[in-house]
């Protein structure tokens, strides 16, 4: 830095004469809209606006001049380095987005590589399905009954009606634990479960109650030894057969969708009387016995119907057996295949797709059914 | 029970343009349930026709048969009433006999065309059939010959046949065991139509005498009625008529003799089985009563059967000839030569046939209805329709003497109120629809002053017995599809229970660690045990045995879910996954060994003592969740290398669940089959074990056919679920920052982490928020037997930010510890 210019009068120094200034101003300026990249900016502010830059060195002689010099050439220099430095800014931002942009495009990926990395768990259809059916009915405030799978023989069979010399006990094939003497059984359905409920519970009673079940069926598309059943039992006052067609007209358009309804049948349970086969609105022609293009349906073999389950009002001797009075009260009581009921919803052709555990197949319920 | 159309409307009047679907659909509405319509014909487009054999020529062929080449009349058929050239390879015909002629044009059930065709030298027109090519029945010894007087050359065929005959076959439940018969089906179709019915039954019976076979009821309640009859110069070759061995045939029985395919026809139109003896070769009365104990009997179907006290037998001097209303015996069964026939029928207490039949495994037509139970009324009946049969075909005698002994057991009264059927059903039924429709199935019906019904059912529904079955009958004429469809308001229930909730949580949890769900038979046996290597006393091969398993190799309920996971996942690797990861949640069963469960009455509750009995007797049967991880855990990718599955991802998957319910679990080391000894953890919660988990024992991967080092989890999530967190606490956290310390420690390879762990922990003080162990290293620099461990350690206070001192005086003080409690150097 020169010395204050005290000995001088005002005369010019030559850093700070107006075209100099704004020459260095323009190199600048030049410099700035020059570089191309944050690199080189960088560059450009240490020249043009460091210590050893033209604008700096020139910002050191104003103390030399004159102090009635000094203003002028202050805001001479002061406006110079103002526009510097504004271009810069203006260049740096434009550079840094440029380059952010430009980087963001080096980044891109494919996005459609694959990122199975760990691969997708799944809940059985059978779980998520008997928890479909039981949400259909805790919504209606009914509960959810369950009980052993190996039952007492009494249970299963006598206090439901069917004494020891019962046909109807040669219509389930019972697996018996050894000895037999010891009656007891795998149980053959449900219904053990509904003896208990009336047994430890008073009315009203509103219960559903879904399960494993057994018989000694043969294995085949349509057959398994080990199934799945929900039974739904009410006893309260005053219930007729019309509110167990009301129940199942719910249940079947909850599960199959508005339009499914219930047909009933006569037929005959020991645990029921008056009792009826079930049968469902066929889901897949719906009613109609004829698939669109004309041919008749292969699921309902072109009845519109298709058989779901039994049902009745609960035999007053079967409420003797479990302690509710009779007289005043009534019941009825409801019972299907949830495999059977599960293969008909998804068109699932062979029952033992549900007991072989290929991943295949129940991976494509995901954790919920739908 | 197959019902042919032609013989249910031969007892009802039913309008003629009720076809056979309608017919069916109606009686199904009323409970007999429509299984399938059979038409014969509808296989076969014609033309069909009667021909007539003119002349036959045997010629030897190469191939060692002999055909017949034939010249068959039949009439104008073919066009042209020139005769038909056809090839035979049947012998059992001769010129002049009446046949069946298949032509050209014409198709056979099974789709098969008829053409003329060269063959043997001859151009053959058609077929002569046999009744197996028909679809008539199953004789293909030979070409079906009509009897002479069938009809003439060139009639159509299909009449004579049947072959327009309609077949209904009707599930028959077991309360309905009078429409086992077509007296039944036709009732049935009479109620359906209203229209008018004739009993097959009411007929004109002679009555009974002294001069009839001796029968003694010694069991009255076991047999209540027994009827005889007899037949003498029967021509035991006579013919079965056509018509009689079509219907028989139709209903699903064979054509066997002229006198069995009549008793069988009598059992199939009114539903009295029917018995038939060479009365030649009785000697002395017929007796029946119960057997004594051990008593042998040979029945017809040639068994030697040792017979129980409750079985009733029929004998005579020599002893059990038959077993009553099951089967008869050998020694006096009709033969080719019986030519002297003694007919029974007699009505048999239903639950001692039920429990014959079920003793000496026997099914028959005739014991199906005993058991389900039969008019009592209808022996003298049958007996005498038989023998109109048996002398109308068989050329012989009815003998005077009519034996009828016993009487039919009473009849209930069931009272009845009038407004049950509207109570029950929800439908408008009023007192007069009530009585019509219970008149309508035959009872009687008597009202009281006050409205109460008093209902007699008739003989032949025996399954009427309390008022609810009335309700049936009268909801099931108004119809089940006027039963209107209302909502029941339910009381307001509390939801899914806790374990419900907690178990569908534990199945989401894993679902979302990527297991997939599946069911396996809980049936198990030795090979499975010995395959997971349990030593012959484990505990697990303690079972609940089944007397009658599905097979002998897993005759027992399982006590563990892992054998049949271990086989799923081995399918899912042998057809083609490169890795899974699979869980079931079941039911395991281990014995209670406390004795036999009771079998209470019926007719009251049993008691909260004698119900607890109930559940004392049966097998511990807790909820077990099983998993099994083999192959690929995360898979191989773009992204770099895959993981094989691990004993750790075992572990970490309890933890996992653990977390889920609020549970700390404590992990331990422990060996337990099918384990490896090294690499296996036990689990508890709250320091109870609830199972283990680990890598599994290289025998038992080899023995299922699993990936080496394929881990599995097995725990009692009964014992998991008693200890979740019902009640989550908000959990407080202090937002001061965070001072971290990191310490490694060396310590003695038998040093297990947990151990470590709780000694940092406990040293560190309440200042820590959070420790975990980020690495493990082992070698030179640690020394042999040693390892070191690294601890990342997470130091805040509620209240203030902690300082320099704070934080190292704490790092300091867990180190001591752990150095005090595992002898843990601090590695500087």
């Amino acid at each position: 830095m020169s010395g204050p210019n005290t000995d001088y009068d005002p005369v010019e120094v030559t850093p700070l004469k107006s075209e100099e200034v704004e020459a260095a101003r323009d190199a600048a300026l030049a410099a700035i809209a020059g570089a191309t990249d944050l690199e080189a900016l960088k560059a450009v502010r240490i020249d043009h606006t460091g210590d050893r830059s033209p604008l700096a060195l020139a910002n050191r002689e104003i103390g030399a001049l004159p102090p009635q010099a000094r203003k002028e050439a202050g805001q001479r220099i002061g406006q110079a380095r103002g526009a510097v430095n504004q271009a810069l800014a203006a260049r740096q931002a434009l550079l840094e987005r440029e380059h952010e942009e430009r980087m963001l495009v080096e980044e891109t990926v494919d996005v459609t590589l694959p990122t199975d990395r760990v691969p997708a768990g799944a809940r059985h259809p059978i779980t998520t399905g008997s928890e479909m059916i039981a949400d259909i009915f805790v919504a209606m405030g009914w509960e959810v009954a369950e009980g052993p799978v190996i039952e007492a023989e009494w249970l299963n069979f006598d206090a439901l009606n069917l004494g020891p010399d019962h046909p109807a006990r040669t219509m389930q094939d019972t697996f018996w634990t050894d000895p037999t003497e010891n009656h007891v059984v795998l149980r053959t359905h449900t219904s053990p479960v509904q003896a208990r409920t009336m047994l430890t519970r008073e009315p009203p009673i509103y219960v559903v109650c879904p399960g494993r079940v057994f018989r000694t069926d043969e294995y085949d598309a349509t057959h398994s030894p080990v199934f799945h059943q929900v039974e739904g039992l009410v006893v309260d006052e005053g219930i007729t057969m019309a509110h167990l067609k009301g129940t199942l007209d719910h249940f079947a358009s909850s599960m199959f969708g508005e339009g499914i309804t219930t047909r009933f049948r006569p037929s005959y349970f020991p645990f029921t009387e008056p009792s009826a086969e079930v049968d469902l609105t066929c889901f897949v022609c719906r009613g109609a016995g004829r698939t669109d293009d004309g041919s008749s349906c292969r699921t309902c073999r072109g009845e519109g119907w298709i058989e779901w389950g039994g049902c009745g009002v609960v035999n007053p001797r079967v409420l003797t057996a479990c302690g509710v009075d009779s007289e005043r009260y009534s019941g009825f009581a409801f019972g299907m295949g949830i495999d059977r009921t599960l293969m008909f919803r998804h068109g699932i052709d062979d029952l033992r797709a549900f007991f072989e555990g290929d991943i295949r197949f129940t991976t494509a319920f995901g954790s919920d059914i739908s | 029970m197959k019902a042919p159309v032609s013989w249910i409307r031969e007892y009802v009047d039913l309008p003629a343009d009720v076809s056979t679907e309608a017919l069916a659909a109606e009686l199904t509405a009323l409970g007999l349930k429509l299984e399938a319509i059979e038409k014969p014909g509808d296989a076969i487009t014609g033309p069909l026709v009667v021909g007539r054999v003119l002349t036959m020529e045997a010629e030897p062929q190469k191939n060692g048969k002999t055909i017949n080449w034939c010249t068959v009349d039949v009439g104008d058929a073919n066009g042209t009433g020139e005769p038909q050239g056809i090839v035979c390879g049947a012998h059992n015909f001769r010129p002049g006999d009446l046949v069946v002629c298949v032509l050209p044009g014409a198709v056979l059930p099974g789709n098969f065309e008829i053409a003329a065709r060269k063959t043997y030298g001859h151009v053959s027109a058609g077929m002569i059939c046999s009744t197996r090519e028909l679809g008539l029945g199953d004789d293909h010894d030979g070409i079906l010959v009509l009897p002479a007087d069938a009809g003439a050359p060139g009639d159509d065929a299909f009449d004579l046949l049947g072959l327009r005959e309609e077949v209904i076959e009707f599930e028959i439940n077991p309360d309905r065991a009078y429409a086992l018969s077509l007296r039944g089906v036709a009732r049935e179709a009479a109620l359906a139509f209203d229209a008018p019915f004739h009993d097959p039954a009411s007929r004109d019976v002679p009555a009974p005498n002294d001069v009839g076979y001796q029968v003694v009821i010694e069991d009255p309640a076991g047999c209540p009625v027994f009827a005889a009859r007899t037949v003498s110069g029967f021509d035991p070759a006579a013919p079965t008529p056509d018509w009689l061995a079509r219907r028989v045939t139709q209903a699903g029985m064979r054509p066997i003799s002229l006198a069995v395919d009549i008793t069988n026809y009598v059992m199939l139109e009114l539903g009295q089985p029917i018995h038939g003896y060479d009365a030649d070769r009785l000697t002395g009365p017929i007796r029946v009563r119960r057997a004594t104990e051990g008593e042998h009997l040979t029945t017809l179907d040639g068994h030697d059967r040792v017979l129980s006290a409750e079985d009733l037998v029929v004998t005579d001097d020599t002893g059990p000839i038959g077993l009553g209303g099951v089967m008869g015996g050998a020694t006096t069964e009709m033969s080719e030569t019986t030519t002297h026939v003694l007919i029974e029928a007699a009505h048999w207490d239903p639950v001692s046939m039920f429990r014959t039949g079920k003793r000496h495994k026997l099914t028959s037509e005739a014991g199906k209805r005993n058991e389900r139970g039969v008019d009592p009324t209808l022996p003298a009946y049958a007996a005498d329709r038989v023998v109109e049969l048996l002398t109308t075909y068989g050329g012989g005698t009815s003998e005077p003497g009519v034996t009828l002994v016993g009487e039919p057991p009473s009849r209930p009264m069931i009272r009845i109120a009038s407004d049950l059927p509207a109570r029950v059903t929800g439908m408008p039924i009023d007192a007069a629809t009530a009585v019509a429709n219970l008149e309508a199935v035959g009872c009687v019906v008597e009202t009281d002053a006050a409205g109460q019904l008093t209902a007699t059912p008739p003989p032949w529904r025996p399954d009427l017995t309390d008022p609810y079955d009335l309700v049936e009958e009268v909801a099931r004429i108004v119809g089940y599809d006027q039963v209107p469809s209302i909502l029941p308001t339910a009381a307001s229930g509390r939801g899914l229970t806790r374990e419900q909730r907690l178990r569908r949580r534990i199945g989401r949890a894993l679902a979302g660690a990527g297991c997939v769900e599946v069911i396996s038979f809980p049936f198990i046996g030795d090979a499975a045990f010995d395959a997971l290597g349990l030593p012959a006393d484990d505990l697990l091969r303690h079972t609940v045995r089944l007397a009658n398993p599905l097979s002998s190799e897993e005759p027992s309920y399982t006590t563990t879910l892992l054998p049949g996971l271990f086989k799923a996942a081995a399918r899912n690797l042998g057809r083609g996954a490169t890795g899974v990861a699979l869980f079931e949640t079941g039911t395991v069963a281990f014995p209670a060994d406390r004795g036999p469960a009771p079998i209470y009455g019926v007719d009251w509750r049993p008691s909260s003592a004698e119900l607890a009995k109930l559940d004392a007797a049966l097998p511990i049967q807790p909820l077990f969740l099983a998993v099994v991880l083999a192959g690929e855990r995360e898979r191989a990718g773009w992204w770099g290398q895959g993981r094989e599955a691990g004993w750790s991802d075992a572990i970490g998957i309890v933890r996992r669940l653990g977390a889920e319910l609020g549970i700390d679990v404590e992990v331990r080391s422990a060996s337990r089959s099918p384990w490896h000894p090294g690499r296996c953890a036990q689990v508890l919660a709250d320091g109870h074990e609830f199972g283990h988990a680990g890598e599994l024992h290289p025998n038992v991967c080899k023995a299922f056919g699993l990936p080496a080092r394929s881990a599995a989890v097995e725990i009692d999530l009964d014992v998991l679920m008693r200890h979740a967190v019902d009640v989550t606490p908000g959990p407080e956290f202090s937002t001061y920052p965070v001072a971290k310390e990191d310490v490694a420690l060396v310590v003695d390879d038998a040093t297990t982490v947990a151990e470590v762990e709780q000694a940092l922990r406990e040293g560190a003080g309440e200042l820590l928020e959070s420790l975990r162990l980020f690495d493990v290293y082992t070698g030179e620099q640690v020394g042999r037997g040693h390892k070191s461990l690294a601890f990342a350690l997470r130091f805040r206070a509620p209240d203030r930010t902690l300082t320099e001192q704070e934080t190292s005086a704490a790092r300091d003080a867990a180190v001591a510890l752990a150095a005090a409690r595992t002898g843990a150097v601090q590695r500087v």
